[in-house]
């Protein structure tokens, strides 16, 4: 807890950041702002000036947005930008259900913070298709019936549209390796390695 | 029951697929409100004791935090005010009402700011010391202490000579354990409360039984149900942990209440262990005698299974033992345990899923001690009618689902002996288990809306967990009305529409179904009506069998005359719709008839010679669950529950430090479920023939069968590969080295 370090010297990484933030920002800053922080409301004060300007290209839109440095891109796309489909499932990296692709790639995005992603090319499960022509990956989970509850479904379509794109689809067992941070609760797996099939196909 | 089959069974694409693979179904965490706000709850540290003081001023001045509420500063709810009011009215855990802690990770406070990760950081600085008290976790060691269970319908049976096992030439006598399981569906819990004032509620609740819910709710608020209203109109999986109102659910109603603004509440996966409800541990023993040629004489099967402290779960364990084998002496008792625990919940095939476990495991235990084969077994012991009170079975074809799926596994090419096959350095074994659950219906309502243009839209307060609902009522409307699929809309997941029971126990299509299937008669009723009223003659002597509807338009068979649009039928009326609501309930052919579903599990594994682990490579399920309503999803659910099925068998387990009384495996890295590369090819067989007196479908229920049975199946199958028989489940590679 930061409030309980009187020595400077073990000021958290945390509090050091809003220091200087404050300090950095007396110039501009009205006074009240600055008795705020005297006032022990320092992390609201802190707070305001904490947002970070970024940029993002998400799903071929440029878009700039304010965020906390300790804000996860999973939480920015749904939180903040209203882009629900990409799922959160268990926060920690472990269920793949906030697959997206950055530059291509698939990562959890709930192990990344937003402000790690300055400049990339982020897709979601909402830029995938083309208009209402959807992508051949969608187009199979709903042939294939690679899907129940569907929450899980986003993030295996973005991770199966990459393991294809990886060239890991040699055959079933290659698939399931390759697919296998992926849960699926409601157990649609075999389905999912049919759509995949077809699609690598 | 005047039985139709007209639902064609096809395989349908989902109704809703295209909302689920472009990211536009929304879930309950995913509505956008405005003024919204975020509640993070704080669980305690200790198992048992009280609270002695819990000090959130450092929360409170962290940045965006609004409030912090424990039970020092919570607005008070009627129904959580008392103990006993709590009790009676079903609502389980007194969040915020109690500084008494009764499990570890109990919900001791919820930050609410204006972000998530204002209040998540905040919530890491609430402090809480307490008076600690001495817990009881370990279920294992404290069997001794289990009483029988309150609930009358699991209480204990006895039928003829309850010694006669014992008496037999062979027998078996065994002990086995099935562990906690946690449903973990891939969503996590989450609540939004919305208050207008303080007379009208709106929660969006991820559950799947709207209506229970909000009755519930109106009853711990003191209102009216039509001041509560409960949408939950995708569910990200459920299991059955969707069935009760969970505390997060009461601490979003106290902050959006106290806060006068919504606010919403998700759990995190860590909290889905402590706060969502499990399946509890079981601790079983099951005896069977048979003759030499393998007739069953008698049974025993005694449960324990797990509670909490501050409530009772029950579940019928011993259920299956009851019904599925022809047997005329038979005991068998329940008690519950409880533990410091937070309260158990139904989780899929609730009660079957562990008691088959331990019954067709000793069943396969006595095919060995007989030298018979154990299908061979199974059919010999075919009950011909419910061995409790000889009632008719409305439709049983199990002896059917071994048959068949004997036939595709191939199973006669079996050697029996034990440790007889080997691939490698895997031991390869082959297994089969049977199972049964209870084919339910319950009375449900529908309204529909035809309009002019011929789109028919349908209403039920159901919910759609993930086996398609929506899908199958749009086809038995279809296929019942004469609708294309395209032109008609279920509507469900709100507790304001036409009354439905909850998504459990595999009842929604016998019961939902029904309402669906006979609001489409009406709706060609009321058409007919009209015609007679105002277009008069050919239509006077025509029977409601005889009309059907096509193109937007309806007519009567055989009188190419009788064409007419929709459209104009509803001018001469002056109306531009037709509407109608119905309930449909069972009739009196419900106390006739013993109502069940069936199913045949075979299993082929591969275990490890020199690590012990277990691969399922091939996995057959025959199923009989009346007339299927949709291949494509009915395949799509067995098969998931299946893979339940191997998570049961071979991984799932809650882990205790009982030392602490905390759990040390509350993630998907410490609680593993099946992965993809866990998961063979799964085939799914039907027997697909309509029970005759359900409903009029002759669809019986699906939900549930495919896990009963599966994971003794694949236990069944590592005894065969291996010579080692687990009894207690998961079947970790430490128990086969």
């Amino acid at each position: 807890m930061a409030k309980k370090n009187k020595n400077p010297l073990h000021t958290s990484r945390r509090t050091f950041f809003k220091q200087s933030a404050v300090l950095a920002a007396v110039a501009v800053t009205p006074s009240t702002v600055l008795e705020a922080a005297e006032n022990r409301t320092f992390d609201k004060a802190a707070y305001a000036l904490e947002q970070v300007p970024i940029t993002l290209s998400i799903n071929g839109k440029v878009q700039k947005v304010m965020v906390e440095p300790r804000v996860t891109l999973l939480d920015l796309l749904r939180e903040q930008l209203g882009l629900t489909g990409t799922k959160k499932g268990c926060d920690h990296g472990q269920c793949g259900a906030c697959t997206i692709h950055i530059d291509g790639r698939r990562v959890n995005s709930c192990l990344t913070l937003a402000i790690m992603q300055e400049g990339r090319e982020i897709t979601t499960i909402e830029g995938l298709a083309n208009g209402e022509e959807l992508h051949p990956m969608q187009a199979a989970f709903i042939k294939h019936d690679g899907l129940q509850c569907g929450y899980c479904t986003p993030g295996q379509i973005m991770s199966a549209v990459a393991c294809v794109n990886e060239g890991h689809t040699n055959n079933d067992f290659e698939i399931r390796e390759f697919m296998s941070g992926n849960l699926c609760r409601c157990g649609a797996y075999p389905n999912i390695v049919n759509a995949i099939k077809e699609v690598a196909q | 029951m005047n039985h139709t089959n007209t639902i064609s069974g096809d395989s349908t694409d989902r109704v809703d697929g295209r909302d689920k693979v472009t990211g536009t179904a929304k879930y309950t965490a995913e509505i956008p409100l405005p003024n919204l706000v975020y509640g993070v709850l704080v669980g305690s540290t200790i198992a048992k004791g009280v609270i002695k003081k819990i000090d959130t001023s450092a929360a409170e001045k962290a940045a965006g935090v609004i409030s912090v509420i424990t039970h020092k500063n919570s607005t008070k709810l009627f129904g959580l005010k008392k103990s006993k009011t709590a009790k009676k009215l079903d609502l389980g855990l007194r969040v915020f009402h109690s500084k008494d802690i009764v499990f570890n990770g109990q919900p001791i406070a919820l930050v609410v700011a204006d972000r998530l990760e204002q209040a998540q950081y905040a919530a890491s600085l609430v402090k809480c010391t307490y008076e600690q008290a001495p817990h009881t976790t370990d279920f294992g060691t404290h069997l001794d202490q289990a009483r029988p269970s309150s609930s009358k319908w699991l209480s204990d049976t006895k039928r003829g000579d309850v010694t006669a096992w014992s008496n037999a030439p062979f027998k078996v006598d065994q002990a086995y354990t099935t562990p906690q399981e946690v449903h973990n569906p891939m969503e996590m819990h989450s609540t939004t409360a919305i208050w207008e004032g303080d007379e009208k509620l709106t929660v969006y609740d991820k559950n799947h039984a709207v209506q229970d819910i909000r009755d519930t709710l109106a009853k711990a608020l003191k209102l009216e149900k039509e001041q509560v209203v409960v949408n939950s109109e995708f569910i990200g999986g459920g299991f059955g942990s969707g069935l009760r109102v969970w505390p997060h659910t009461f601490a979003a109603i106290i902050a959006a209440k106290m806060l006068k603004r919504p606010v919403k509440v998700s759990v995190t996966r860590p909290q889905m262990f402590t706060m969502t409800g499990y399946r509890p541990a079981t601790a079983q023993k099951v005896s069977i005698g048979a003759t030499k040629d393998g007739k069953i004489v008698g049974i025993k099967h005694e449960a324990i299974g797990q509670t909490s402290e501050y409530e009772e779960f029950a579940e019928s364990v011993t259920g299956i033992t009851k019904m599925l084998y022809a047997c005329p002496n038979l005991e068998t008792n329940y008690k519950v345990l409880p533990l410091t625990y937070s309260t158990p919940i139904w989780m899929r095939a609730p009660g079957e899923a562990t008691g088959s476990f331990a019954l067709e495991t000793a069943m396969d235990e006595l095919a060995y001690s007989l030298n018979m084969d154990p299908v061979q077994l199974r059919k010999k012991n075919y009950a011909e009618t419910h061995p409790d009170d000889n009632k008719p079975w409305s439709s049983n074809h199990l002896t059917e689902c071994l048959i068949k799926a004997a036939r595709q596994f191939d199973w006669e090419a079996r050697k029996p002996e034990p440790r007889s096959s080997s691939d490698r350095d895997w031991w390869v074994g082959t297994g089969m288990a049977v199972g049964s659950w209870g084919a339910w219906r319950a009375p449900a309502t529908a309204r529909a809306v035809l309009d002019s243009k011929g789109n028919l839209l349908i209403q039920s307060a159901t919910s759609d967990m993930g086996p398609g609902t929506s899908t199958t009522m749009v086809k038995i409307a279809s296929d019942a009305s004469g609708i294309p699929m395209g032109k008609i809309r279920f509507e469900l997941g709100k507790s304001n529409l036409p009354p439905s029971p909850g998504q459990g126990g595999s009842v929604t299509v016998a019961s939902v179904g029904s309402a669906v299937y006979d609001i489409c008669t009406e709706i060609k009723q009321k058409l007919l009506d009209i015609a007679v009223e105002t277009l008069g003659e050919t239509y006077k002597e025509a029977k409601i069998e005889d009309v059907f509807l096509i193109n937007g338009k309806m007519g009567i068979k055989g009188k190419p005359a009788s064409l007419v649009t929709f459209a104009d039928l509803m001018e001469k009326k002056n109306i531009t719709e037709v509407e109608a609501t119905k309930t449909s309930s069972s009739g009196e052919e419900g106390g006739k008839y013993a109502f069940y579903s069936f199913g045949a599990h075979f299993a082929e594994v591969y275990v490890h010679k020199y690590t012990g682990a277990v691969r399922v490579t091939r996995f057959v399920s025959c199923v009989d669950a009346g007339r299927i309503m949709n291949n494509k999803t009915a395949s799509s659910q067995i098969s998931g529950a299946v893979v339940m099925g191997i998570g049961m068998a071979l991984m799932e387990e809650q882990h205790m430090d009982h030392q602490h009384g905390r759990l040390v495996a509350n993630d998907f890295a410490g609680y593993h479920i099946p992965v993809q590369a866990d998961v063979p090819n799964i085939e799914v067989i039907f027997v697909d023939k309509a029970d005759p007196y359900l409903n009029k479908m002759g669809a019986k229920g699906l939900g549930e069968i495919g896990l009963i049975g599966a994971a003794a199946a694949i236990g069944n199958a590592v005894f065969h590969a291996t010579g080692k028989r687990v009894r207690n489940l998961p079947i970790t590679p430490d128990k086969l080295i």
